[in-house]
């Protein structure tokens, strides 16, 4: 699997998503600059990655989403390619409209930043096939704005149509999301957005390794 | 010709910063207090002269960038 991690300019998280991927695929990712025209042509798996994109301002995500690079993100998964967008990563596919809803300040007003326990509630995807459904997991956070926010049929229809991948545990919710929501699908299931970062718990070193099956499942649906 | 954009949640969307702001001038003292909500002012100067051609680019403005259509609303006020 060949994958590329864009890096917009205040991205902090695009080493650890390359050292994760790298580690797990033994491929080293691309590293494609968000002032680039394009995602190099073998990628199977972008990644948006966390972090401060444009310092935050106006909102997360706004300004990245009209990145250059961000034409050929949207190209390619129409093509059908995966696109992963964790954290910062997430709050830029909403903002770009390629995911429902929008992730606003979390409730408390307080900046989450502690491993959160999260239920895998699908895994009729690519992102998450190695999971068992209902398995609880432990991905940390780090976040000042993650409440996901949608409206009630939004919401209804995430559900019917089993997109809601991951939710916090019911007395985990950090951010005060609605329905616990943490990660969603797009339509096509091919466009996964999360709050909680895998990339960080795929080495025992760093305390855990929860986030691995996310990477294994995408190997075996790409392969 | 210079507008002013106010860019605020819409009505129904929990505004927990409005929500903390009311709670402190409450405890300044200010009981007659309600709810409050908080929103954002951005100032743009634009050469153009047209009224109705500024409102109209001002309005894509706020559709594409300026405001997040999902959970803000926004009011557009110009002056010559």
């Amino acid at each position: 699997m060949k994958s590329a991690v864009v890096v917009f300019p205040a991205s902090n998280c695009d080493r650890d998503a390359s050292v994760a991927l790298e580690q797990i695929t033994g491929v080293k990712p691309h590293m494609v600059w968000h002032a680039d025209a394009e995602i190099p042509k073998d990628t199977d798996l972008i990644v948006l990655p966390g972090g401060f994109s444009y310092g935050d301002y106006l909102r997360c995500g706004a300004m990245a989403r009209f990145s250059r690079v961000m034409q050929d993100v949207v190209a390619k998964s129409q093509e059908g390619r995966m696109v992963l967008g964790i954290c910062n990563g997430f709050q830029v596919l909403t903002e770009a409209g390629m995911l429902p809803g929008a992730l606003m300040r979390n409730a408390n007003l307080k900046f989450a930043c502690r491993p959160v326990g999260l239920i895998v509630e699908e895994t009729q995807n690519a992102f998450t096939r190695k999971y068992n459904a209902g398995q609880r997991v432990v991905f940390p956070v780090a976040h000042g704005e993650g409440n996901y926010v949608a409206d009630e049929e939004t919401l209804d229809r995430l559900e019917g149509e089993g997109r809601i991948v991951f939710r916090y545990a019911p007395s985990d919710n950090p951010n005060g999301s609605m329905r616990n929501i943490a990660g969603i699908l797009n339509q096509k299931r091919n466009v996964l957005g999360l709050m909680p970062h895998p990339e960080r718990v795929c080495d025992p070193l760093l305390g855990g390794t929860d986030g691995r099956a996310m990477f294994e499942s995408l190997i075996e649906a790409i392969s | 010709m210079k507008a002013r954009v106010f860019v605020t949640l819409k009505n129904g969307v929990l505004d927990p910063q409005g929500k903390a702001i009311g709670h402190a001038l409450n405890g300044l003292g200010f009981g007659a207090v309600g709810e409050v909500r908080q929103g954002k002012l951005i100032e743009i100067e634009l050469s153009e002269r047209d009224e109705s051609k500024a409102r109209a680019s001002l309005k894509e403005m706020c559709e594409k960038l300026l405001a997040n259509t999902v959970i803000e609303k926004y009011e557009i006020e110009l002056k010559a």
